[in-house]
């Protein structure tokens, strides 16, 4: 069976990270930055992808990376949700990593992102499901000359290497862009969540290359959208528990009626059942980053598992957050929101929680009804 | 478990040389089972962890495993423990904590052979969740104890010959500290044992009725005033006892209701599909928690998990379950058989969904139920400060009930 619990290296790698973040990206810090025009932390990016080197953790060393695996990687993205960084992780060391790992001629782009020299996002929009059709509002024509527009791409806005899935005339294809580059325009926008960015992208006769062409390309986004669903399950876990260890330490010392609020049974009830809920989205999160770091034939049920369990998990114990804080919970000054904006716009990405059970419904051979 | 009474460590293949040993000289195709059961205890071979002499070798739990492959390879029978589960799970680890070396002796060679059957004593009528409160009184004449009372969810009461039994020795002090611990005689005048029938139509469980019963003072177990504490040995090693294997996955009711959605496609509906799915996560989810707590404990590192595993069980048992009786439609207005019976073995995805489905609400109940564990959790887990309590500093027979 599946190994579940943490090494000591990933407890290790565990501990630099969340001593760095609680260094330099504690909440407070992260709600002063979102309305400022620089809502990405760079410095903050640029100490953990190249002093910390987490950037290619399941890269190979021979491609650049730490030749670790998905499982720390997952680790770090426990610790990234936990403190609602806004850092292009995501975008970055996992969707556009995974996805580049699976073309044939992107050995030079896998070491830059890997080495945190360069940062990439994956154009595609946030809420692509690993089992949605390859997308086609991008095409390329012969000269490799991309048109089209992609909305809601995550960590867009400071992509130095767009690598853009795109309909070619023999088929997919996945194409790199340097950025910025002419005839390519990122509009930021406005999203639901405060610290990950979303961009639209727009392709009006933008110059490409090649990554992978019709044989692999679909292959390399669907197994890269199935990584960053699988990864993404730690990163709501991080989310969850935050909200889980803030909502327990403020019963206990807020006082109502004489006595902290958390010595009622009717809020213990429902922190026991979330803390339940919690035991089961690690153990689901743990079996996904394992699943993927040994290629295992389980992984699509392992992912669908995790990404719809832990997503859901995640919006309950954000929700729970602001209404057992009551009034501060729902004041700008506290910071749960920014957790709940996570937690409610990480359920949507790479898959809905009902997208992943449908997937299951095939895998499992549970299937639907004919209609 | 100390190793005073061994000079060296006992090993894996320590044990099997052992276990040869002990197949030599009593051929299990030969010997009378009950004879080769005792040999075995006298072996040292029942349970390895106990104490030389007690059954045990002084070894590591974990070599339990080794000794049971070997003899289950070599066709010997077991002690059959499904039908002996309160006397090897309960009663043995507290008698051995608690018991007299003379204890030790009587009860515990017969207990694990199953030549004599355990039941427990404890909830009553007006103490279930407050255990504490148990209302049962003994009360010292002489070398004795008389002991009047009712006893509730007795299981094995109708075949058990002892029982171990909390009873109130001291009704002026408050209730956790007037309790005693005893081996009750259920042989003894005074004790009747009726079946209590339950939703299913089934009783598994038994009313004790206890009406001056006499017990030897040699028969209490742990001091005068010391039964709640000696009661929490046996109530953690039921909760370790619950809950604590291996599955694989729709190893549970879950599976019983996947087999029944792709056998039977005229059943389905959209709305069952999309809770069916939920709960196959949910139940895999679990499955997966469970497997994870089992490696933590493993590695030695043994997690707050364990009194979630049992919550979760129960919610889940009960969802799906009624999912099942819904599925099956006219099918699931039917039901096998409503008279009374006495199942020796009972078995939670047994018999039809109806039954399924009515049994899986004394998951929730049994054992400590959900809301006394989400207590547990919240306190013991998270920290969170308990109730404020009316009851603790109160002497037991003032007590309001």
């Amino acid at each position: 069976m599946t190994d579940l619990l943490y090494s000591e290296v990933e407890e290790d790698l565990r501990a630099s990270v969340r001593g760095l973040l609680a260094d330099r990206s504690d909440p407070a810090t992260v709600l002063a930055r979102v309305e400022t025009d620089q809502p990405y932390d760079l410095d903050l990016w640029r100490t953990l992808a190249t002093d910390l080197g987490v950037a290619g953790l399941h890269v190979p060393e021979e491609l650049g990376g730490q030749g670790a695996s998905t499982r720390e990687t997952a680790v770090v993205l426990e610790e990234l949700g936990r403190a609602v960084a806004p850092v292009p992780f995501l975008g970055s060391a996992v969707l556009a990593t995974s996805a580049l790992l699976g073309c044939d001629t992107a050995a030079a782009e896998v070491a830059a992102l890997a080495s945190g020299e360069r940062r990439g996002a994956l154009a595609v929009p946030l809420s692509a499901a690993p089992s949605a059709p390859f997308p086609d509002t991008v095409r390329v024509d012969a000269e490799g000359r991309l048109s089209g527009r992609v909305g809601t791409v995550a960590d867009a806005a400071v992509a130095e290497l767009l690598v853009v899935p795109a309909a070619g005339p023999d088929g997919p294809e996945l194409r790199a862009v340097d950025m910025p580059s002419d005839g390519v325009t990122v509009s930021g926008i406005v999203g639901l969540d405060l610290t990950r960015g979303i961009a639209d992208v727009t392709f009006d006769g933008a110059a490409s290359r090649r990554l992978a062409g019709p044989d692999v390309a679909g292959t390399a986004l669907t197994n890269a959208l199935i990584t960053a669903a699988g990864l993404l399950a730690s990163e709501q876990l991080g989310v969850a528990q935050w909200c889980l260890d803030t909502t327990v330490a403020y019963v206990k010392e807020r006082h109502q009626f004489g006595r902290p609020v958390g010595s009622f049974q009717a809020l213990k009830h429902r922190l026991a059942d979330l803390w339940l809920d919690l035991v089961g989205a690690r153990a689901a999160a743990r079996y996904a980053a394992d699943a993927l770091a040994t290629s295992s034939v389980d992984v699509p049920v392992a992912v669908a598992v995790a990404a719809s369990h832990c997503s859901s998990v995640a919006v309950k114990a954000a929700e729970e957050c602001i209404q057992l804080h009551g009034g501060i919970g729902m004041t700008w000054e506290h910071p749960a929101h920014l957790f709940l904006k996570r937690a409610k716009s990480t359920e949507s990405a790479l898959g809905t929680p009902g997208r992943h059970r449908a997937a299951l419904a095939t895998l499992v051979d549970l299937p639907a009804p004919v209609a | 478990m100390s190793t005073a009474t061994t000079t060296t460590q006992v090993d894996a293949e320590d044990l099997r040389r052992r276990v040869r040993d002990l197949l030599a000289e009593h051929d299990p195709k030969t010997t009378d089972r009950l004879e080769f059961l005792r040999a075995r205890f006298d072996a040292g071979l029942a349970w390895v962890h106990y104490p030389v002499g007690l059954g045990g070798l002084d070894a590591p739990r974990a070599l339990q495993a080794v000794v049971d492959a070997e003899l289950e390879a070599a066709g010997a029978p077991d002690n059959d423990p499904r039908r002996i589960g309160i006397g090897l799970g309960m009663a043995a680890p507290t008698i051995l904590r608690f018991g007299t070396p003379e204890q030790h002796q009587r009860f515990l060679r017969p207990l694990w052979t199953g030549e004599e059957v355990w039941c427990q004593l404890f909830s009553e009528p007006g103490a279930g969740s407050d255990l504490a409160a148990a209302a049962t009184r003994a009360v010292r004449d002489g070398d004795e104890w008389v002991v009047t009372g009712q006893k509730v969810w007795t299981s094995t009461a109708h075949t058990a010959r002892w029982g171990i039994l909390l009873a109130r020795t001291d009704p002026d002090v408050p209730k956790h500290r007037g309790l005693s611990y005893f081996v009750c005689d259920m042989t003894a005048p005074g004790v009747e044992v009726r079946p209590l029938r339950q939703i299913t139509g089934e009783a598994e469980f038994n009313e004790v009725f206890l009406s001056e019963v006499r017990l030897p003072d040699t028969l209490r177990l742990g001091e005068v005033g010391e039964g709640w504490k000696v009661a929490q040995t046996t109530l953690m090693n039921e909760r370790v006892a619950i809950g604590g294997n291996a599955i694989p996955r729709e190893g549970g009711m879950v599976g019983v209701v996947a087999q029944t959605w792709r056998e039977r496609p005229e059943l389905r509906t959209p709305e069952l599909h999309q809770r069916l799915l939920r709960l196959w996560v949910e139940a895999e989810v679990m499955r997966l928690a469970g497997e994870r707590l089992r490696q933590q404990l493993a590695a030695g590192h043994p997690g707050p998990e364990g009194s979630a595993m049992k919550l979760a069980f129960a919610r889940l048992n009960q969802a799906i379950s009624g999912l099942e009786v819904e599925l099956l439609g006219e099918e699931g207005l039917r039901y096998d058989d409503w008279t009374m019976r006495r199942p020796e073995i009972v078995d939670f995805l047994g018999r039809n969904a109806g039954y399924r489905y009515l049994r899986a609400k004394g998951n929730s109940i049994e054992g400590g139920t959900s809301e006394i564990l989400r207590n547990i959790i919240a306190e013991r887990v998270l920290g969170l400060p308990a109730e404020p309590r009316v009851d603790k500093d109160v002497p037991w027979k003032d007590l309001p009930r």
